[in-house]
């Protein structure tokens, strides 16, 4: 939070800016609540957590019933794939924090060439994804496939889920790529400054929650040898 | 509702203070805004028409769950078939569920009543996230036609009741998947809503109020709005599954392909039984205004009521499987289960005997919200108690999925949620509208309701108790006389229904106009801001000066002058 | 806006941590993920599993409190954080009481 970011406060309107969509012109209401906005954020991020939380619990249940099948299951995938992926996220969450601290400091072209650097590593981690998924769919192991339907159940559950968790975080990586693209635009146009970089810091805060998401996914599936 | 003429280069507070000065203002209804017509509703980000745009659907959406109540009900007149087939009526029934629980009930009093009244309760000018409440509402819309569609077009309609468990949902013909689509959509609708009333309780109060300076409906709201945004993400996710688990077989919840049922009813449960406590717990709220209006009174033990909506949000959060005593859980988990439920038991016990006692002593005026209040004491308390015989174990393995356990709910949600949602819209419709209905015909309605209610429920208690199971078509010809009460009961509870709405609906246009605190109640929206209120709520800023219930105290002076 | 200061006494706090100390936070995570595939080459029997996933929570405890700034950030945000572990754990716990204990 910097110093300009606003408590709650009725009194303060500012005469510039947005305000009411349906009458920007007409009566300009505004006022910033830095803070509101990042608890707002932090409130959806619990959501995002628990909407994973689900095929956790799921997880729990089907490793509990049949730990050996799981263990057995997890043979077929690759640590060094996984472990890559680990460090790239890591590596991008590293980045999207380097810009924030450069744009606090006004250097915008530093903070653009950090959140390349990131989206660069959410798009290594899709290309690493799509080598090990479209193996995995050669040999035959993808949900309703007769090769999976063959194996023992607790088997058909652990692929099952690896599919929909590494799959439902994978749609996450998009969707923050694609934020963090935005926020680069939002850098030049000059939305995202010195004194306003909320919307950075709320985006990146979606873009570390995928990498803490992922940090539990690694050991779960891949280290289970 | 004076048509002012409107400077452009003005902002609306110094309009506003303009006018008022002038001795006039301009309510929100008649305030000029970029988009003229329908649009100007649509596409408003003001939390007041958004609140009544809310009312609007919700009311149409209830009247669709209403009349496939009504012909359920119907069906159930005479033993085997009466107006429809087994298969209709599964699909009524499961539509009934879906319509009332996901599009009416759960945003029911916080999407009409929260939107309206809470930043007004606040001293705030808006909620903190305007256009997230407004996206909000379009997501309820789109979901809300999605469900409908699938009522109109999906072929044979969704037959797997509300609760549309596995394997039943992954093998019927029937079209699952709008359906499930249109709930999930709905319950990020609702996640939204509870996020933005979360930080707008937290950050957008008056100076010098706080959490604890809060009227006990703000209070419900913010407890509501924790449920939403802790337990709904887990219902997405489980209809997210069933959905894929439909269409590609994943192996998640098909036991044929090693998955666990069980498992899923966890997940479902998890958050369907919050959302009881998403539909009960704005209702606790309005209670507590209602009843501390209409006694005069400080609500007794405000700080152990505010607690108690938190604590109960907590330990319910805990107490899902208790649904699910008969699906072959472990023992223990029964037992811990069952524990926890009986817990939930004592915060909602303390609110009871809170608002009896602040009736004592108090100087009592029996109002149509007031009387719905007193009648929600006892409807809900009929509801809760057999509830507890629900969480027994030994008891649940009798009465599990009979009549008793569909009387026992609709106790609850009819006799506790949905009179305290007449009851806000009684209490507050002068401030939504500046009019207020007639009071005598709105009397009627509500005793004919309270009547109503107990004559449609009564009576499945017994049945249940005596074995009838529920969702089925058919019966034995010894529970046709219970039947035939029950059904006579819907057409008393209907009637009255439609007698409020029309009477209500009337008023919204036609009714004595009532500019100020209709009720001289003490709550911010009704002192300090005029009925109906300008488009940002207040005339000046508002200032904190008492708290919520700072009546004068009665009862004191009354034992004065006993003695 | 200068003439708000005084309201935001609450919502400061101590400078932002440099591009060093993020960097060094890094490091740790990259030898904490080095640390747990070397571990999960050796057999321990029934500690792998506890094993690592208490490294995965150290490791989110770095993101969380540093990348993701709970450490520095207003009350309201570490109760909300905390509150949300809570609750993920007692679900686990209690769906626990069912899972692990097999009755039927």
């Amino acid at each position: 939070m910097s110093a300009v970011s606003e408590t709650h406060d009725n009194h303060h309107h500012d005469h510039a800016g947005h305000g009411y969509g349906d009458n920007s012109k007409l009566y300009i209401h505004i006022f910033r609540d830095d803070l509101g906005s990042k608890v707002g954020m932090w409130l959806f991020l619990f959501t995002e957590v628990l909407l994973f939380g689900g095929l956790f619990f799921l997880y729990f249940g089907y490793r509990v019933a049949d730990p050996q099948a799981f263990h057995d299951a997890a043979l077929n995938l690759d640590v060094m794939l996984g472990a890559v992926n680990t460090i790239v996220l890591l590596t991008s969450s590293l980045t999207m924090v380097l810009a924030i601290v450069a744009i606090q400091r006004d250097s915008v072209k530093l903070s653009l060439f950090y959140l390349a650097v990131t989206i660069a590593c959410a798009l290594t981690f899709l290309v690493n994804k799509y080598f090990e998924w479209s193996a995995k769919i050669h040999h035959g192991i993808y949900p309703g496939s007769d090769h999976v339907a063959e194996m023992p159940q607790g088997e058909i559950s652990f692929f099952g889920l690896y599919y929909l968790m590494t799959g439902l975080h994978t749609f996450h990586v998009i969707v923050g790529a694609i934020i963090i693209a935005v926020c680069m635009v939002f850098i030049v146009k000059k939305h995202i400054n010195k004194d306003k970089y909320i919307i950075l810091e709320n985006s990146g805060l979606y873009w570390h929650l995928v990498d803490l998401i992922w940090i539990f996914l690694f050991p779960l599936f891949y280290l289970l040898h | 509702m004076s048509d002012v003429s409107i400077d452009i280069n003005k902002s609306s507070r110094e309009i506003q203070e303009e006018n008022h000065n002038k001795g006039e203002y301009t309510t929100f209804y008649d305030v000029k805004t970029k988009y003229k017509g329908i649009l100007s509703w649509l596409l408003t980000t003001d939390h007041k028409r958004i609140g009544l745009m809310y009312l609007y659907s919700l009311m149409g959406f209830f009247l669709v769950g209403l009349t496939l109540a009504f012909l359920m009900r119907f069906e159930m007149l005479t033993p085997g078939p009466t107006i429809m087939d087994a298969q209709e009526y599964n699909s009524a029934f499961t539509l009934h569920g879906v319509i009332m629980v996901f599009l009416f009930i759960i945003p029911g009093i916080p999407a009409v009543f929260g939107n309206f009244i809470m930043p007004m309760q606040l001293g705030a000018e808006d909620v903190s996230f305007p256009r997230l409440n407004l996206m909000s509402y379009h997501l309820y819309l789109i979901g809300g036609f999605m469900a409908l569609g699938s009522l109109i077009f999906g072929g044979t309609a969704i037959d797997t009741g509300w609760t549309f468990y596995v394997p039943y949902s992954l093998r019927t013909g029937a079209d699952v998947i709008l359906p499930l689509m249109a709930a999930f959509i709905l319950g990020f609708s609702s996640i939204l809503t509870g996020l933005n009333f979360v930080v707008t309780m937290h950050r957008m109060k008056v100076k010098g109020m706080g959490m604890f300076d809060m009227p006990l409906f703000s209070w419900g709201l913010y407890a509501t709005a924790w449920i939403q945004v802790i337990a709904t993400p887990v219902i997405g996710i489980t209809i997210v599954l069933v959905v894929l688990e439909r269409a590609f077989n994943f192996g998640i919840f098909d036991p044929a392909l090693g998955g666990d049922p069980v498992l899923m009813q966890h997940l479902f449960w998890i958050y369907s039984h919050p959302a009881v406590y998403i539909m009960i717990l704005p209702a606790f709220g309005v209670m507590s205004d209602v009843i501390a209006t209409f006694s005069r009174r400080q609500i007794y033990g405000y700080k152990a009521m505010a607690i108690s909506m938190m604590a109960i949000v907590f330990v319910g959060y805990m107490v899902w499987a208790h649904h699910m005593f008969t699906s072959g859980m472990s023992d223990f988990a029964r037992a811990m289960f069952s524990f926890f439920t009986f817990l939930v038991g004592v915060p909602t016990g303390v609110k009871i005997f809170n608002w009896l006692a602040t009736l004592w002593r108090g100087s009592i005026k029996i109002t149509v919200p007031m009387f719905f209040s007193l009648a929600s004491i006892f409807l809900f308390s009929i509801g809760g108690l057999t509830g507890l015989v629900l969480g027994a174990l030994s008891t649940d393995v009798h009465l599990h999925d009979t009549y008793f356990v569909v009387a026992h709910f609709h106790y609850v949600i009819l006799g506790g949620i949905l009179t305290m949602f007449f009851a806000a819209f009684h209490y507050w419709f002068p401030k939504m509208f500046g009019r207020m209905y007639n009071q005598k015909v709105a009397m009627f309605g509500a005793i004919m309701y309270f009547i109503g209610v107990n004559v449609l429920y009564f009576p499945m208690f017994i049945m249940g108790y005596q074995g009838m199971p529920r969702r089925y078509y058919d019966y034995l010809p010894e529970f046709q006389i219970y039947h035939v009460i029950s059904t006579v009961g819907s057409w008393i509870l209907i009637t009255a229904i439609l007698t409020m709405i029309i009477n209500l609906f009337y008023a919204i246009k036609n009714g004595r106009v009532e500019k100020g605190n209709y009720w001289e109640a003490m709550t911010m929206e009704w002192e300090d801001s005029p009925s109906p209120p300008p488009l940002l709520n207040f005339e000046k800023t508002p200032v904190f000066r008492h708290g919520p219930y700072d009546y004068p105290d009665f009862s004191d002076e009354k034992i004065e002058e006993a003695k | 806006m200068s003439n708000h200061a005084e309201l935001h006494e609450e919502e400061h706090h101590e400078e932002h941590p440099g591009y060093g100390f993020y960097t060094a936070i890094w490091i740790g995570l990259i030898a904490l993920t080095g640390l747990t595939v070397a571990i999960a080459g050796v057999d321990m029997g029934m500690y792998t599993v506890p094993l690592a996933l208490l490294i995965a929570c150290i490791k989110s405890m770095l993101v969380l409190n540093y990348f993701m700034h709970v450490k520095f950030d207003n009350i309201l945000v570490k109760v909300f954080a905390a509150g949300c572990g809570v609750i993920i754990a007692l679900v686990i716990i209690f769906l626990g009481f069912d899972v692990f204990i097999g009755g039927s």
